[in-house]
């Protein structure tokens, strides 16, 4: 249990060295889920704190294993062709060999950015707490932080770098809105903005400006360029 | 404005614009070497304790792994200001200290090899607040360190940096006071300012005597700066600094800490091989430097119409466990006080900066002026209630007008040339209402059942607008474009677009033909990082004297040429013509010919008269049955002369709430584990740390003057985002103080001290 004169916490991704008496225990492998196998980051987050510390090597160990049971591609004995994972990014088919393509830990943000090469889609808590990783799937907005790429199967991607037109690299009409309102700063937030903001023109047309900020309400912005965000989203409207 | 330009003033979509809506704009975590490396940190679970021993030898032997670091091989470098943290040390100071630094092929591979590596420590005791540090028998955290009291002195502001305020005859300045109030205000939240990227550098060493780093901050050559105090990065080594796109700052990724010197390091083990660092965001949060934490103690006299005749008292800087700027900032501090109380010609003010076992205190957007203000506003403001007087009518006598003097950072006297900022003030008034929202210190403006509403008013302003040096070179090339060479990146502020801006307003060519070369020190000349709101001033003067030159040169050419004199020419749109003839138009070319360029130099050298100032107008709602308190309105006032973007500025203005500003009064804090010394921040992540999210923006509008200013730059500006936190928090607490009807001095004003304030729980 948890020892005071002998703390060991190991919070979120923050590593933190844990004195051992025998280095290697059984403890060691106990089963565990990987911080990226954890879809509900956010849940888990939460709980963190609300159970204190303790809990917390147990939610975010430090090696990525992959669970007894789980497949991985990787067969012994009889041939069989390895499992593929077929998924639709900006209009583009991919099939992904699972286990050598796709680690059945990996994020969606993680396969995009790292795999797929598309680093349009940015990573900032990497728990589905601030937005920044929204990208669309089937059209709804998702954190891709805390979605297993292994449950894109059949889906289709929508990321930042569909956006504009792939020929003339005219930008969409959110896009140059954002572009004519200024409505960035660092910029670094600004893809998943403009993905939610998509999600809800999509959905919602003509939208008012109170129906703007609550779906921006998952988005973090730090540099504060919500204002100029609504103005260039209401600016959009109606547009296509 | 009587001046009609082509460019100043008016809105212009940034030139990375494009970049940044596609997703296309690098970030240092975008980039990507096909023989990278990737490292992790093995950090300390104590806030203070001896690494009594260390193995490393299984993380070593794991397969993939290329290097593993800890005190005992890593280079003994001394970092920080003095010159005297070690890079890595047996004695780790605060929760998440580097214990050891790992590189391997992949992130997983580093990560495992954390788990490989067996400490073992000799807990010590810990210290969290300034005030138990400079106690007798504190623990102590650096040996050389006495009493956990910094040493004084900031060898980048000069040899006279101002550590204190000594003037006048603070008895006699007392003795003519008709109020005199004293007392203790804190502001110790030590929120983090928590850009949406975290920390990230890349490093790479292409032999032992080429470093080069590819990292966000605001400026590479402060990188170089700091990392000079570093034995390792001396010359003969060239260190090559690449500025990324920076994913939101606040000053924090100033910082050259072990975000940089780790994959330094563990670069230097591998040579030829890429090295990239990723902080997460729980790193982030739990580790990187935060606001500087700020206890005041101070006393205040004050005449029945608001004349400061003494003020005296001691302040005490938690540092935390890591320092470098610190004492700049407290330099800087001195200097921002002595702007806000003007009319005080008797002090005494000793801050001392303390160090303890929490994160580093970095530079942070304010440059430590907001914690200074946070705690020193709510004292000063007992003496002006009591006094009955409105604050808006004391901020406006006592803050610094043209002819008032001050000793600033470096310890030398000037005098403003600067700005009356009283007009600001009243329209600033005008705009939020003040005169009929306040009704007095201590009174609601309105009680609606449970909702009561109050306001507050907060000042800040300081004369760093013009500090330090900047460098920068125009190349004019035949076809009628032109490059603009500065150290000037781009981390939100669009000051890189509005310094193109500027040179393409003197050189009078379409926007578009104006390129700005990449932020890199191979490429561009020396400058300062954009810090302190020196980009207009300091950066955008530099700039626009290289475009200056060059065009005299060019038109200097063309005279020969066309047998005129250069007064009587004139270039528009890569053209040039005599101002007689304006219809005759010759290209660039035809005087420079295909293979010749023109390139002019420009350089800016500090100038401390200029103070800038930004005040805040805050009308808060707290519900005495919950106790959440919410934001209803701000207003911002200013009048930092030629307005170069209004967009940019209107951003900028708007940036009070955000990298841990104004709402530093309301939610945000870190919250740190206090149970048996753990020291631990429990709210590392983006859902305990509390954040303003689009749903619950409060009604926002400026009163932005624009007074030409007769000194400084050509278009008579001078910059102002670097304040724009710095007066929100107390205005805040102000407000809500108001609504209450009692006075309240925690930051934040959670629910759960509201209500403990009304006796509800």
């Amino acid at each position: 249990m948890f020892n005071t004169t002998k703390p060991f916490f190991f919070f979120g991704n923050l590593i933190l060295s844990e004195p051992k008496e025998e280095p290697e225990t059984k403890k060691e492998s106990k089963t565990r889920i990987s911080r990226r196998q954890f879809v509900g980051g956010a849940v888990v987050a939460a709980a963190g704190v609300a159970a204190g510390a303790a809990v917390g090597s147990e939610l975010f160990p430090r090696t990525a294993e992959v669970p007894a049971g789980v497949t991985t591609g990787v067969t012994t004995g009889v041939q069989v062709p390895p499992s593929t994972l077929k998924m639709n990014v900006n209009g583009k088919p991919y099939e992904l060999i699972i286990g050598k393509d796709v680690k059945v830990y990996d994020t969606l943000a993680y396969t995009l950015r790292e795999t797929l090469g598309l680093t349009g889609t940015k990573v900032a808590c990497n728990e589905g707490a601030c937005g920044v990783c929204t990208v669309l799937m089937n059209g709804k907005p998702i954190v891709s932080c805390t979605t297993l790429t292994a449950d894109c199967e059949g889906a289709s991607i929508t990321t930042i770098e569909g956006l504009e037109d792939p020929n003339t690299m005219k930008l969409s009409p959110l896009q140059q809105a954002f572009v004519d309102n200024s409505a960035f700063q660092c910029g670094f937030c600004t893809p998943g903005i403009i993905m939610s903001s998509k999600a809800l023109l999509d959905a919602n047309p003509n939208p008012t400006e109170q129906d703007v900020g609550e779906a921006l309400s998952g988005n973090f912005c730090r540099c504060i360029s919500h204002y100029q965000v609504v103005k260039a989203v209401m600016a959009a409207a109606g547009k296509g | 404005m009587s001046t009609e330009y082509r460019y100043i003033g008016k809105p212009i979509p940034r030139k990375d614009a494009a970049e940044i809506v596609t997703g296309r704009a690098q970030f240092t975590d975008d980039i990507k070497f096909p023989n990278m490396l990737y490292a992790k940190i093995l950090r300390s679970p104590y806030a203070h304790a001896n690494i009594t021993s260390i193995d490393t030898s299984k993380a070593e032997a794991l397969p993939g792994v290329k290097a593993v670091l800890t005190y005992k091989n890593a280079p003994n470098w001394m970092t920080g200001t003095p010159a005297m943290f070690k890079t890595l040390d047996s004695k780790v100071r605060f929760v998440g200290d580097p214990v050891a630094l790992v590189s391997a092929e992949t992130e997983e591979i580093a990560v495992k090899a954390l788990d490989l590596i067996n400490v073992q420590y000799e807990v010590l005791p810990a210290v969290f607040d300034s005030t138990e540090a400079v106690k007798a028998g504190a623990p102590q955290l650096y040996a050389d360190i006495p009493n956990n009291t910094l040493p004084r002195g900031m060898p980048l502001m000069g040899p006279k940096a101002l550590q204190e305020i000594v003037r006048g005859d603070t008895e006699k300045g007392f003795t003519e006071a008709d109020f005199i109030d004293e007392g203790t205000y804190a502001y110790e939240n030590m929120p983090s300012p928590n850009p949406p990227e975290t920390p990230a550098c890349i490093a790479l060493w292409e032999n032992p005597n080429k470093l080069t780093v590819w990292l966000g901050s605001q400026g590479p050559f402060l990188t170089k700066m700091e990392a000079l105090g570093m034995t390792g990065v001396t010359p003969p080594v060239n260190m090559h600094v690449i500025n990324t796109h920076c994913g939101g700052s606040y000053g924090t990724k100033n910082t050259t800490g072990v975000h940089f010197y780790a994959p330094v390091l563990l670069a230097k083990a591998v040579p030829g091989r890429p090295v990239k660092l990723v902080y997460t965001k729980e790193e982030h949060i739990a580790t990187f430097v935060l606001r500087l934490g700020f206890n005041f103690s101070a006393k205040v006299g004050m005449k029945k119409d608001g004349t400061l005749t003494a003020i005296t008292g001691s302040a005490l800087v938690n540092a935390g466990s890591w320092n470098s700027m610190s004492q700049g900032q407290i330099a800087v501090g001195c200097g921002e006080m002595q702007l806000m109380a003007n009319t005080c010609e008797n002090w005494n003010l000793q801050p001392s900066g303390v160090m303890t076992n929490r994160n580093a205190g970095g530079i942070v957007r304010g440059f430590g002026g907001q914690e200074l203000k946070s705690a020193f506003i709510p004292l000063l403001m007992l003496t002006v209630a009591k006094a009955g007087l409105d604050p808006v009518e004391f901020f406006k006598k006592n803050f610094c007008k043209p002819g008032g003097g001050f000793f600033w950072r470096d310890g030398i006297w000037y005098v403003s040339r600067g700005q009356d900022y009283s007009n600001a003030m009243d329209e600033g008034a005008r705009v939020f209402g003040w005169k009929d929202k306040w009704k007095g210190w201590l009174t609601p403006t309105s009680v609606n059942g449970t909702k009561v509403r109050g306001v507050g008013v907060g000042v800040h302003g300081n004369a760093d607008v013009g500090e330090d040096s900047s460098e920068a070179w125009v190349t004019l090339y035949p076809l009628g474009n032109a490059t603009l060479f500065a150290a000037v990146p781009e981390f939100g502020t669009a000051q890189r677009n509005s310094v193109a801006k500027m040179v393409a307003e003197i050189l009078n060519l379409p926007f578009d033909n104006v390129d700005v070369a990449p932020c890199d020190t191979e490429l561009v000349p020396y400058d300062f990082p954009v810090v302190g709101s020196r980009g207009t001033y300091a950066c955008g003067s530099a700039a626009c004297s290289a475009a200056q030159s060059a065009k005299t040169q060019l038109l200097e050419l063309a005279a020969t040429i066309m047998h005129a004199k250069p007064e009587d020419l004139d270039t528009m749109d890569g053209m040039i013509f005599a101002k007689a003839k304006p219809d005759v138009r010759i290209p660039w070319i035809a005087f420079m010919g295909m293979d010749s360029t023109i390139t002019g130099k420009g350089r800016f050298d500090h100038d401390y008269t200029m103070p800038n100032f930004m005040m805040v107008y805050a009308e808060v709602e707290v519900d005495t049955e919950t106790g959440k308190v919410d934001v209803i309105e701000f207003v911002v006032a200013s009048d930092p002369g030629t307005t170069i973007d209004p967009i940019a500025v209107r951003m900028q203005l708007q940036g009070d709430l955000g990298s841990a500003g104004l709402d530093t009064a309301v939610f945000e804090e870190t919250v740190l584990d206090r149970t048996a010394a753990v020291g631990r921040i429990l709210n590392c992540n983006m859902i305990d740390y509390k954040w303003r999210p689009f749903n619950e923006l409060p009604i926002f509008d400026q009163a932005l003057l624009q007074t030409p200013l007769a000194h400084s730059h050509i278009f008579h500006a001078i910059g102002l985002g670097e304040i724009a936190c710095a007066p929100g928090p107390c205005a805040a607490l102000m407000a809500i103080s108001n609504a209450l009807g009692m006075r309240v001095y925690d930051y934040p004003m959670t629910p759960d001290k509201v209500l403990k304030a009304l006796g509800k729980i």
